[in-house]
């Protein structure tokens, strides 16, 4: 990938220029010197004599104490009631690109029912030569893959397309989670029951009392569309859709449909509420677009942010996100500090994967002056990011979904951060 | 990176036979191969033994698909198992990495898998007819799908009123932050578009659709048809797009006509903004100049606890942060406090069985759409039930309560076991006219449970 920082002279170079800026007094000791004596290394602590927690302590282990702010978020006023709601995944305060089931965010429209594998059914019927039934058990049997996928909700950054509204990468981009799914390809399950030539679409349904539906061409579901029941090793979570969901690569969340319990196989799309009332995105003249499935290549600065303020002070800084392409891999990350007036290459932490989130780096020195930070991704069919405006003079303010727009940090002389939009 | 795994197992449709072939395959790939061959194995044999209600295989794949005609041909074709096949394997990566271009995808998607591809695996079992039936309820926009029976619009107004105003509004107009369904008309260009069933939804089928599977909210798929006939022809009342005298059915529902059936368009990202955004980005003096145009902190709508760290830009931020911690923590110290403090009189009072209160907790899940008990809880669709038991019907604070409620309580209503029993069991008969859209606890001991759930939470 293109890593061109990677060596030590560039970034060496923004080094000297920042400890020019900071006053070179500081920087040419190297590191700074303590007033006295550290007691946290002078004095035995309680840890380092005394015993720890024994083994199972905690059969199933949790974050420990001091991470215990590492938590989805709930905006209250975004929706009447929590049942049929969404929440944030603390992007802020993550790293890396697989995201822990526990903070990954959740999305419901009649709440996270808990269903037993033992009640689960999914049923294969309409336009097939054999319609059918299968158990958990009987999907265990297929043989199954892994695949890394990103799961972003078509409103992520929804509540930001009239302006900058909330503080924090959590709430303005944390809709989205990345995990490793095992499942079986729903092309395998379609193949079991034959698919009539009439058939086009698949029509996928979940348990629960929203009978969230949603139609998917054919083309698709015979392409990357997983039937999944683990998820980064484990059972699915009840609030991600245990124990079966639908995986639909680079597509927008709704149709990962949880709880999968039926497929139908149709002639034509449904035109269910959930793509015809919702997940459509209306224009600046009043018709909407519909079938606006693929998420396109969009990134953030995960920290600093406003909820991941710069608390070292001036020196040296990693500038670190996220970025994504429904449409197939991130080839690079600019990042610009200065409000998109000059960009530099970030560092991919490894080359990106097919409809998977990649994580980018950006090691540089912080010369304590307030800065402007925005990312820009590109990905494989050549798409760049746009800005929030060259999406808004093409579809106006109403769209709700699919905003990908560039974000902006304003960084301020004390480290703070708040979203913003620039000129 | 191809996301095609560089192997192929071929395995024949007849017999049990199987053949991997390996063009640079890994060892775990000649292991997949083989694991591939012996489920066809498995399963030849099942199709032999048992009644598997489908055929195994080669005719219906052909019928099915001609495209995947082509790896059975591969198969016809292939030499012998050892003997190389690259011929075989360079054609279906090629296919495989070419995917977007349509039916020869899934050609190449089959080609690439394993025995699924060509044979099938027996597994699961046919659908009864009465099991489609029960599921298959979508409903397609020409009305393929739609039941048998009517509703008027005036029978339409009460089931409306009984089942859907307390959150929808007795005119459809919406209650706080749910969803207004009429209204709206002409808004779509508008800054702020109101999309309601009349002014947004193009398709009757989907309104159909969804009423009948998913609401009333917490009481799915409870209503007759008839009923949600009604309902439609109500809501299509209220927004103007029937007369007072319309029977919505089978056969009336084409006649209506949805002000927004073509106000709609497939994606045409591809089209407007695809070519927009591919250009060479610029890397260096983009713009003069770069100034705030707005802030989010103005605005001031992020939730309060949003995990920002206290002490931000401080010099010393770790002892700044140790320091503040207890001026952090009282909050949060004062919930399980406050929850101790509560459940002492409780205790006291009328001890309920833990394993009852732990039951009736789960059965509280019924009544969480519109009500919430505890610490913090607040009005809702329904009040807060903190205390519930024991006081007068209609008296909880700051709730709009139906006028049949408000007078129980006036009259003397008071909740206890016994009222609440009665009332759970069946709350359309015991207070006519409440609003409580909630179809009752069919059974003596989930209500039992229930109330001792709310009794641990005076």
């Amino acid at each position: 990938m293109t890593t061109k920082d990677k060596g030590p002279s560039p970034s060496r170079r923004q080094f000297l220029t920042g400890a020019a800026a900071v006053g070179a007094g500081a920087m040419a000791a190297g590191a700074s010197r303590a007033a006295g004596p550290d007691p946290l290394i002078t004095e035995v602590q309680e840890w380092a004599s005394g015993m720890g927690a024994g083994v199972d302590a905690t059969p199933y282990g949790l974050p420990i104490e001091f991470e215990g702010d590492v938590v989805r978020r709930n905006v209250e006023w975004l929706t009447a009631d929590t049942i049929s709601s969404i929440n944030f995944t603390p992007i802020h305060a993550l790293d890396g690109t697989i995201t822990p089931q526990g903070c990954a965010f959740e999305r419901h429209h009649s709440g996270a029912i808990s269903l037993r594998k033992e009640d689960y059914r999914l049923m294969i019927n309409g336009l097939v030569d054999q319609e059918l039934v299968f158990t958990y058990a009987d999907l265990e049997r297929f043989p199954r893959e892994n695949r890394v996928y990103f799961c972003e909700c078509a409103a992520n950054s929804g509540m930001e397309w009239a302006g900058a509204q909330l503080n924090g990468a959590q709430f303005t981009h944390g809709m989205i989670h990345n995990m490793e799914y095992s499942g079986v390809p729903l092309r395998t399950l379609l193949n079991e029951a034959g698919v009539k030539p009439e058939g086009k679409w698949v029509y996928v349904e979940g348990a629960d009392a929203s009978s969230n539906g949603r139609s998917i061409p054919l083309e698709k579901a015979l392409d990357d569309v997983l039937v999944a029941f683990k998820a980064n090793g484990e059972a699915l979570r009840m609030e991600h859709g245990y124990p079966v969901r639908l995986v639909v690569p680079g597509w927008e969340g709704n149709m990962w449909v949880k709880w999968l319990r039926r497929i139908e196989v149709t002639d034509a799309a449904v035109e269910s509420r959930e793509e015809t009332s919702k997940y459509t995105d209306t224009l600046a003249d009043g018709t909407s677009r519909k079938w606006t499935w693929e998420m396109d290549a969009k990134s953030v600065i995960t920290s600093p942010s406003p909820q991941a303020p710069i608390t070292h002070g001036p020196g040296p800084l990693v500038i670190t996100g996220l970025a994504w392409s429904g449409r197939g891999a991130i080839t690079g990350v600019d990042v610009s500090v200065d409000g998109g007036k000059n960009w530099q290459k970030a560092r991919l932490a490894a080359p990106g994967q097919d409809k998977a989130l990649t994580r980018f780096y950006l090691d540089t020195v912080w010369t304590g002056e307030e800065m402007f930070l925005q990312s820009r991704a590109r990905d494989e069919t050549g798409y760049v990011q746009p800005t929030k405006n060259q999406l808004r003079e093409v579809r106006g303010l109403n769209s709700i979904y699919h905003n990908n727009g560039i974000q902006t940090w304003w960084v301020n002389a004390d480290g703070e951060a708040e979203n913003v939009e620039i000129s | 990176m191809s996301k095609f795994p560089n192997q192929l197992a071929l395995v024949s449709l007849v017999g049990v036979s199987a053949i991997a072939l390996a063009v640079g395959m890994s060892e775990r790939a000649a292991h997949k191969a083989a694991e591939a061959a012996h489920e066809a194995a498995l399963h030849a044999e099942a199709t032999a033994k048992s009644a598997v209600p489908h055929e195994p295989a080669a005719a219906e794949v052909a019928d099915a698909a001609p495209a995947e005609e082509a790896p059975a041909e591969e198969v016809a074709e292939a030499p012998a198992p050892d003997a190389p096949a690259e011929p075989v394997a360079v054609a279906v990566v090629d296919g495989a990495t070419d995917k977007l271009d349509g039916q020869g995808d899934t050609d190449a998607m089959t080609g690439e898998d394993t025995a699924a591809a060509q044979g099938k695996f027996g597994l699961g079992r046919a659908a009864l007819p009465e099991e489609v039936a029960a599921w298959n309820l979508d409903i397609m926009p020409d009305g393929t799908g739609l039941p048998d029976g009517e509703g008027d619009v005036w029978t339409g107004e009460e089931v409306f009123a009984d089942n859907c105003a307390v959150c929808h509004g007795d005119f459809a107009e919406g209650v706080d932050n749910w969803p207004k369904l009429a209204g709206g008309m002409d808004t779509l260009d508008r800054e702020d578009p109101l999309k309601t069933v009349g002014s947004y939804w193009p398709y009757l089928s989907t309104a159909f659709d969804y009423v009948r599977r998913s609401m009333p909210f917490g009481a799915a798929q409870t209503m007759s048809d008839d009923d949600v006939y009604a309902m439609v022809a109500y809501i299509l009342y209220s927004n103007d797009l029937v007369d007072d005298d319309f029977v919505l059915s089978k056969e009336t529902f084409l006649e209506v006509e949805m002000p927004n059936a073509d106000g709609f368009i497939v994606d045409d990202r591809a089209e407007t903004e695809l070519g927009l955004f591919s250009a060479e980005p610029c890397m260096e003096n983009c713009k003069e100049s770069v100034e705030i145009t707005m802030r989010a902190a103005v605005l001031d709508v992020t939730p309060e606890d949003a995990g920002v760290p206290a002490g931000t830009a401080e010099a010393e931020p770790v002892q700044v942060a140790a320091a503040a911690e207890p001026a952090a923590t009282p909050e949060a110290e004062a919930a399980p406090a406050a929850e101790e403090v509560a459940a002492a009189p409780a205790a006291a009072a009328d001890t309920p069985d833990p394993e009852l209160v732990a039951a009736g907790e789960k059965v509280f899940k019924k009544c969480q759409a519109c009500h919430q008990v505890g610490e913090g809880a607040v009005n809702k669709v329904g009040p807060t039930l903190n205390g519930i038991v024991g006081r007068a019907a209609g008296a909880g604070e700051g709730f709009k309560y139906s006028k049949v409620m408000a007078g129980a309580g006036a009259d003397g209503l008071v909740w206890t076991d016994e009222t609440l029993t009665e009332y759970l069991t069946n709350p359309k008969a015991y207070l006519k006219g409440n609003r409580m859209s909630f179809a009752g606890l069919k059974k003596a001991e989930d209500t039992a449970a229930v109330i001792a759930y709310l009794k641990a939470h005076p």
